[in-house]
């Protein structure tokens, strides 16, 4: 009756008492380091963090503010890059401190968050890049050629149309490939709405973040359409600025409402912001209708926009988990932001150029100083 | 004696950990499937509740619409189901016969030197991330489809109108190129299990009936085996139907229904990766869309169901032949 209970019993592994003094030693260090950790946690005050989510244009640079603010205060940013309508939604349920958008708010979303301001932090080009085997950059287009482009009814790049504008060019007799972004995209915005805006056949059921478009190929982000257009010869897209520039891409001038042919550059663009913003409404106006596409000025890229964070003018709407130190330290976040140099060290906007953003004019740092100023924490300014 | 014996055993099982160890193993484990059910079923939940004002405002149209159009705010889901549907199943056809290829190769024909190297490299490949295979269909096959495969095929087979049009690159042909390439390994990998699984007397007893090689790995081994060969082409569908990222990058995104294979196209799980950034949790976009990710998940539950009641089937007759 010697069982298999005990032959179990045998063949199982004795713990040995090294095994088990080892684990009692484990379990009391990790004890410690944990309550060492709450009590100081609690006893300490936690360092500040400010959230923010929207718009996937301004992450880089955000980011690298984010980098370079933690260094020089101490306070936190953290950003998520989940899209501009994610970045409107969710600072309308006020689960971020500042959101981020590419479009303005339109009527229906500025009636549901009362009180958003808008803080134009950088601007953005749309640019008409293409791949023609020995054109370089600077063929000349108009926003009423580029809207029959892309509307498929002018399909070979030795059209009159394209021909007229570009007398020295000698153009390819071969079929026009469009490609387009595939994913709703606040890029696609900027773009659509020029060409309606710019052409008297841009229909406006084609404008929006991701229109169905009547002709073309759809690729997903700026990297997916920047790689089309450079894999496939006879291709034109439109991609953001700054992966033009970085991936040396070749680019079409564009004419501006002056008659002058404008290549995509940081400087273009910032002439283009500043000749429009004496038209910009206060921050917290209503923004829907604001665009700088078009923009007057003889040095004007013409589709050009600006992109803006959202906050609140009165912060007390987050409730109890809103203070009057962390409402501080968000306002110092963004007047450092739109500024070149606070406190005699480099601010927010000498960070953009390296990274490919274009950096605010002074009229448009004025209009957001303006905005920040009127920030208040229960009915108390913050930034004097 | 004896009683001695018995009182010990009955001390060593209370004191052991294994009674308690198993115990717990067995309600741990059980916890776990039955959370992976409960999981599955919040979140159809959760897609029929978000889906709701899409189900409302379009009813039944919605899986008939052609048309999907977030400035007008209609939205139709015929040209993804299609979409959906031919892709997978031309990646199936381009697919299945070099998978079955590779795992009888692998497993009846390979010399033991090459197979292992080769059985390791199937799987690996098997293991590769869907978005490498994406951004290498869009930099290095969509030129090489454009310039000189699709051309040959219409050139072959352009009295079609599978295949008219002008060939791109980036079209649904493409795509089901790239989800081909991307079953492969699953299907051959799984295959070669199947296959492997065969018990050696198969095919000694073909071979000693004056079987040829072909023969025997075609009437005692493939046959024999076809239940498993089944459930991984099935495996392989299920990877097709949900691919993203790389038929994102390779099929167009277009919105609409078209025969031709060369022009472009758009599948369900592409359409929703594509859209769901910019569309607004609330607005009747992100609703559409969760009835999409319904309808894709019904879809494979379909396939799944079939694939099932197939293998049954084959199972049954196969047992009725003897």
């Amino acid at each position: 009756m010697s069982t298999g209970a005990e032959e179990m019993a045998a063949l199982r592994p004795r713990r040995s008492g090294m095994v088990k003094w080892i684990a009692v030693v484990a379990i009391v260090i990790v004890a410690v380091v944990i309550t060492a950790g709450a009590l100081a946690g609690w006893f300490s005050s936690p360092p500040i963090t400010i959230v923010g989510a929207g718009a996937s244009f301004p992450e880089p640079l955000i980011a690298k503010w984010a980098g370079v603010y933690v260094t020089l205060t101490g306070v936190r940013v953290n950003y998520a890059s989940l899209g501009s309508g994610v970045g409107i939604a969710q600072i309308t349920a006020k689960t971020v401190d500042f959101g981020a958008s590419d479009a303005p708010l339109n009527a229906t979303e500025r009636s549901r968050a009362p009180g958003l301001l808008h803080i134009p932090e950088t601007i953005g080009a749309v640019t008409a890049a293409y791949n023609l085997p020995g054109i370089p950059s600077g063929l000349n287009l108009t926003g009423q050629v580029l809207a029959d482009i892309f509307l498929g009814t002018i399909t070979n790049w030795n059209d009159t149309a394209i021909a007229t504008l570009n007398p020295t060019v000698t153009l390819p007799n071969a079929a026009i490939s469009v490609v387009h972004r595939a994913d709703g995209s606040g890029t696609t915005f900027i773009w659509t709405s020029y060409l309606h805006l710019a052409s008297t056949t841009w229909p406006s059921s084609l404008v929006g973040k991701n229109p169905s478009w009547p002709t073309g190929t759809g690729k997903p982000q700026n990297a997916g359409v920047a790689g089309y257009v450079a894999a496939t010869p006879n291709t034109i897209g439109y991609v953001e600025l700054a992966y033009t520039v970085l991936n040396s891409m070749t680019v079409a001038k564009i004419r501006n409402p002056t008659g002058n042919f404008i290549l995509p550059t940081l400087a273009s663009t910032s002439d283009a912001a500043a000749s429009a913003s004496p038209t910009l409404p206060a921050p917290d106006g209503d923004w829907s209708a604001v665009s700088i596409l078009n923009a007057p000025g003889p040095t004007s890229y013409p589709v050009s926009s600006l992109t803006y964070l959202l906050v609140y003018k009165e912060l007390n709407v987050f409730g109890s988990s809103m203070t009057q130190v962390k409402a501080k330290a968000l306002v110092d976040f963004l007047w450092w932001v739109v500024h070149d140099v606070v406190d005699g060290k480099p601010a927010g906007q000498s960070y953009a150029a390296a990274l490919v953003y274009v950096p605010l004019p002074t009229a448009i740092q004025t209009l957001d100083e303006g905005g920040l100023r009127s920030i208040t924490f229960n009915g108390q300014t913050l930034h004097t | 004696m004896l009683r001695l014996q018995v009182v010990r055993r009955r001390l060593l099982r209370s004191i052991e950990p294994g009674a308690l160890g198993d115990s717990l193993f067995h309600w741990l484990t059980g916890v776990v499937a039955v959370g992976v059910v409960a999981l599955l079923g919040l979140i159809a939940v959760v897609l029929l509740i978000a889906a709701q004002q899409s189900i409302r405002t379009f009813g039944v149209g919605f899986l008939t619409g052609t048309r999907w159009d977030s400035v007008a705010d209609i939205y139709g889901a015929a040209p993804f189901v299609y979409g959906t549907l031919v892709t997978s199943a031309f990646a199936l056809l381009l697919g299945v016969p070099i998978s079955l290829g590779v795992a009888i190769f692998l497993s009846e024909l390979a010399p033991a030197k090459l197979r292992v190297p080769l059985t390791y490299v199937v799987e690996l490949l098997a293991a590769v991330p869907s978005v490498v295979y994406g951004f290498w269909g869009l930099k290095v096959l969509a030129p090489v489809m454009a310039s000189s495969i699709e051309p040959a095929v219409q050139g072959l087979l352009g009295f079609l109108p599978l295949f008219q049009g002008t060939p791109t690159g980036s079209d649904k042909f493409s795509a089901s190129v790239i989800l081909a390439v991307m079953i492969i390994p699953t299907i051959s990998a799984v295959s070669r299990e199947a296959l492997r699984a065969v018990p050696q007397s198969q095919r000694e007893a073909a071979l000693a009936l004056g079987a040829t090689r072909w023969e025997s790995t075609r009437v005692a081994v493939v046959r024999y085996a076809r239940a498993g060969i089944f459930g991984a082409i099935i495996l392989g569908l299920g990877r097709a139907v949900g691919e993203t990222m790389a038929v994102t990058m390779m099929i167009g995104n277009k919105n609409s229904i078209s025969v031709s294979l060369f022009d472009q196209g758009q599948t369900i799980a592409s359409l929703i990766a594509n859209s769901f950034g910019e569309a607004q949790i609330g607005y009747i976009q992100s609703s559409a869309l969760m009835e999409l990710g319904l309808v894709l998940m019904l879809m494979s539950l379909v396939i799944n169901v079939f694939a099932r009641l197939m293998v049954s089937r084959v199972l049954r007759r196969g047992e009725g032949l003897g």
